[in-house]
């Protein structure tokens, strides 16, 4: 620093010389102002998200003089950046979930984008940890997603204080007959460790040990530690009360939920759209918490923007997905496309108070736990689910965790 | 022998220059991007292709290499090239952390490690060459502090102030121009961004560094060192040596830093593959399923489509041309949808086939529901295929053998046994070899319906129903990454049962052409 600050002050007086005697010490200025854009940024995303960008960023970018093309990517879009990106192909500019972050980092195809102080203190601070990856940032979030219930009014008018409230409610609905199963939650018969997670969460289980900055130890595995079994258990007793189903795939829970067949629905805001054309009365709250157990907190996921470490046009890339994705209009009009709590403060705070459904998700996401972006978090997903199918299909709770987390930590030491 | 070109005439000789000039064309389009990248084999093998085709068919010579031409290059292209490549691929430790080379792991961490002085200014930027009118040359940051309203220029010795005198500055107060200097237009910056995001003004604590059209002052907490061949972090101290045999930096203790390069792993990965406890033990109960689902989908498929052709091909039948439409149907479906909706059906809450059937029973959730369940859908999607070439097969039987049999009193199904089956094996016996080769490694008609179920909870990596390729297929790309090196290596080994069963087969074959002949 003492240079620079030498530098400076040798600056400083050799201004304040030229200005003394009386040399033209103003520069001249021109009328031309801000950054001219040119040539076309290219934007990667999935093609159901490509959907809801497209028009949002085709809008903004006429109104700024930018080009940009945003690509849908059918298949594999996480490898296809990748090999893309190693061979000079890429796009400029990536937008997906923050839980790809290790990977890419491990390939060196993003690097972390020096957001200044204003910038990250717009944004939601759980979004900003969550694309915090080995304490760097390396990319800028817009939208949040986490799980939450929504239930079915007018059937069940009262929001349930426990799990086990809920699945008893749900059954005597069943019993009665107003309702065809107990809970509309996506299972399929690998089992769903991003739908199960709150409730193992809640039955006392942990995935990854965290340290003092809240970066993942993989080396720490929850479903390793005797706690896994007893919360396996409580999801073993969720199955025999048929509140989860390994049946109950993606073509079932939504759509039951708004054709009124269930009373309860466990998803998240992309749900919200066929939720509200439906036309059922409904809530939204927190998933609660079994009885006397831990909080039933769901994963926090992000919708980010990530510069291509080796795209074409980087400069642009990394001033657009800077400071106009910080930026709170952009996010406003990103929200009214597709109803995920914007990470722009603002933005939030503006979009709850014309929709209340927005701020109920972004209340059930407080105190989550960030979706782990570590490479080992991969290795993870399969053997759960597993185990989960395994579990509430009546199968041994403690061979179908020690199962699991055996081949996870036999992935990851590999 | 004639020495005339197989096209004559003027026809012929417009079919040939349109066809030439395609390749042409074609070479032209290839090269571009080549001459760019510099990469002169590929060119050369480019220019070497062209050359040998306009030789072969502008030459009156070199008949049968006209014909063997076309064929030869497509052969190479698409059956040799990715067997090649997939042999190369499997002695290395290609997959995610280990794809580009050490240089780019290098580049890599060292950016991945830039953090910002805490306290430091934000810059505006603007990139120029120093002198007039310059177009490349030595690259320098020009510098605004908006807060203090200094001017900057740095170059790879360090910081200096510049004389605001000589500048045009826009509103914002970023330098347009600048005396001495050519400063880019965002167009030109963005073009140089490779160099830009590269380049770095030395300053006591780190460096200026472009983020977009700002710069700020980092420091990169991790530096290469070539001496030892190290990365050390000036943050934690640790220090990280170069495994230049598996590819990447390690510390004494075990760390690894996550970036790492492909390098030769030599035969590592066979022997993981023979060695690896997780893949001997059920290997031999994997590999009897799938012997057990390849030979019964080849046999269910064929008796179902022979059943079909023979009772299509009958002189009594109206309408044949309806019905051989409805049996081809399930083939002209694309079969990835299909495979789809018959997992859907076998959903033992929701699905179809329970409901009708007034079942209960949970498909996929028993070893042997599970293995029929995936037969079942396998026949239906491939005795239209049987069916087809059956049909071809037996139009194409000599009427009298069988009329002969008649007379001589042979009973239909005799005449069947002894004369039909026989002919129409000799023809349809390589298809059937063929089909054995592709069900053996029908990756879709598992993963997409019984996806491996059920699963024992010891094992969650090994399922039932699983193939050899679904299975390792989960045990390649299921780890912390995807891992090619590995999975081209087990894909060599299948390569090889397939190769080998395929060849016994033909062998056979052959003799029993012999007999019949």
């Amino acid at each position: 620093m003492r240079t620079k600050t030498a530098t400076l002050a040798v600056g400083a007086a050799l201004t304040m010389a030229l200005a003394a005697c009386g040399g033209d010490a103003e520069p001249q200025t021109t009328d031309e102002s801000g950054i001219d854009f040119q040539g076309t940024l290219v934007i990667w995303t999935d093609e159901e998200r490509a959907e809801s960008l497209k028009p949002v960023v085709q809008e903004f970018a006429d109104a700024n003089g930018i080009e940009i093309e945003v690509q849908g990517i059918a298949e594999n879009l996480q490898d296809q950046f990748v090999t893309a990106s190693e061979q000079g192909e890429g796009p400029d500019i990536l937008v997906q979930a923050h839980d790809w972050i290790g990977n890419l980092v491990q390939n060196g195809a993003i690097e972390p984008i020096p957001l200044t102080e204003e910038q990250q203190a717009a944004m939601n601070p759980d979004a900003l940890r969550a694309v915090t990856y080995d304490g760097q940032i390396y990319g800028t979030p817009y939208a949040m997603e986490n799980l939450a219930l929504i239930r079915n009014t007018d059937l069940a008018p009262e929001a349930p204080a426990t799990i086990e409230e809920m699945v008893a409610t749900g059954n005597e609905l069943k019993d009665a007959g107003d309702v065809e199963d107990v809970l509309s939650i996506e299972v399929g018969k690998d089992g769903n460790p991003y739908n199960a997670y709150p409730f193992y969460a809640s039955a006392g289980g942990y995935l990854f040990g965290q340290d003092a900055e809240g970066n993942y130890d993989p080396a720490d595995l929850g479903l390793a530690k005797p706690e896994a079994v007893d919360a396996f258990e409580k999801l073993a007793w969720l199955g025999e009360e048929g509140a989860m189903k390994t049946t109950m795939g993606p073509e079932h829970a939504i759509p039951m939920f708004a054709e009124g067949k269930t009373a309860f629905l466990v998803t998240g805001p992309w749900a919200m759209n066929q939720i509200r054309e439906a036309g059922i009365s409904y809530d939204i709250t927190p998933i609660p918490s079994f009885e006397g157990g831990d909080p039933a907190t769901p994963f926090i996921g992000t919708q980010t923007f990530f510069v291509a470490s080796k795209g074409e046009n980087k400069a642009f890339a990394q001033e657009f997905v800077a400071d106009f994705i910080t930026g709170a209009d952009l996010a406003t009009k990103l929200y009214e496309s597709d109803p995920r709590p914007p990470v722009n403060i603002e933005a939030a705070s503006a979009a709850a108070e014309s929709d209340p459904d927005m701020a109920k998700f972004l209340a059930a996401g407080e105190g989550g736990y960030i979706l782990p972006a570590i490479p080992e978090m991969q290795a993870v997903w399969e053997p759960f689910g597993r185990a989960h199918a395994a579990v509430i299909s009546g199968d041994d709770v403690e061979a179908a965790v020690k199962g699991a987390a055996d081949a996870i930590q036999e992935a990851i030491g590999a | 022998m004639s020495t005339r070109p197989p096209l004559s005439g003027v026809s012929g000789q417009l079919v040939k220059i349109l066809v030439l000039s395609v390749v042409a064309a074609l070479a032209i389009w290839a090269a571009t991007p080549l001459v760019h990248a510099g990469a002169w084999v590929g060119l050369g093998v480019v220019v070497a292709v062209t050359a040998l085709v306009f030789y072969v068919y502008l030459s009156p010579r070199r008949l049968p290499a006209k014909y063997l031409l076309p064929g030869t290059l497509l052969l190479i292209t698409f059956q040799i090239l990715p067997v090649l490549l997939t042999i190369t691929t499997s002695v290395t430790n290609y997959g995610d952390g280990h794809r580009g080379d050490k240089a780019d792991a290098i580049a890599a961490i060292q950016a991945a490690a830039v953090k910002e002085v805490p306290g430091s200014p934000r810059y505006l930027l603007s990139a120029a060459w120093r002198g007039e009118n310059a177009t490349d040359g030595e690259l320098v940051f020009l510098l605004t502090e908006p807060g203090s309203g200094e001017y900057l220029v740095g170059d790879a010795e360090g910081l200096e102030p510049l004389d605001p005198g000589g500048l045009t500055v826009d509103p914002e107060g970023r330098i347009v121009a600048a005396e001495g200097y050519t400063v880019m237009t965002p167009a030109e910056f963005n073009a140089h961004s490779e160099r830009i995001t590269g380049f770095a003004v030395p300053t006591e604590d780190g460096g200026i560094r472009s983020t977009g059209f700002d710069a700020y002052e980092g420091v990169s907490t991790r530096t290469y060192d070539e001496s030892c061949d190290c990365i050390t972090d000036s943050e934690t101290g640790d220090v990280f040596v170069a495994d230049n045999e598996n590819g990447y930096f390690v510390t004494e203790t075990g760390d690894r830093i996550r970036q790492g390069w492909q390098v030769n792993v030599g035969l590592d990965n066979f022997t993981r593959f023979f060695t690896d406890p997780d893949v001997r033990g059920p290997f031999t109960s994997i590999f009897l399923w799938n012997m057990m689902f390849a030979v019964c989908s080849v046999l269910f498929t064929f008796v179902l489509g022979l059943l079909c052709a023979m009772a299509m091909n009958h002189d009594r039948i109206r309408g044949k041309t309806l019905y051989r439409v409805l049996m081809v149907l399930p083939y002209a479906m694309p079969s990835f949808a299909m495979l789809l909706v018959w997992r859907d059906m076998f959903n033992a809450d929701y699905g179809l086939l329970n409901q009708l059937l007034g079942l209960e029973l949970d498909w996929f959730g028993e070893t042997w529901t599970s293995r029929a369940a995936v037969l079942l859908v396998n026949t239906w999607l491939g005795y239209p295929y049987m069916f087809l070439i059956c049909t071809g097969a037996l139009q194409a039987l000599p009427r009298d053998t069988l009329e002969a049999a008649r007379i001589d009193g042979a009973t239909g199904f005799q005449a069947f046994r002894k004369i039909t089956l026989p002919l129409l094996l000799v023809a349809l016996t390589p298809l059937l070899i063929s089909s054995f080769a592709f069900n053996f490694n029908n990756f879709n008609a598992i993963q997409l319906t019984s996806g491996g179920h059920p699963f024992p909870d010891a094992s969650p990596q090994t399922g039932d129903t699983d193939l050899l390729i679904t299975y390792t297929f989960r045990l390649a790309f299921n780890g912390s990454g995807v891992d090619y090196g590995y999975a081209a290596a087990v894909s060599m080994f299948i390569f090889t049962i397939v190769a080998v069963i395929s060849g016994i087969s033909f062998a056979r074959t052959r003799k029993q052409e012999e007999v019949y002949r």
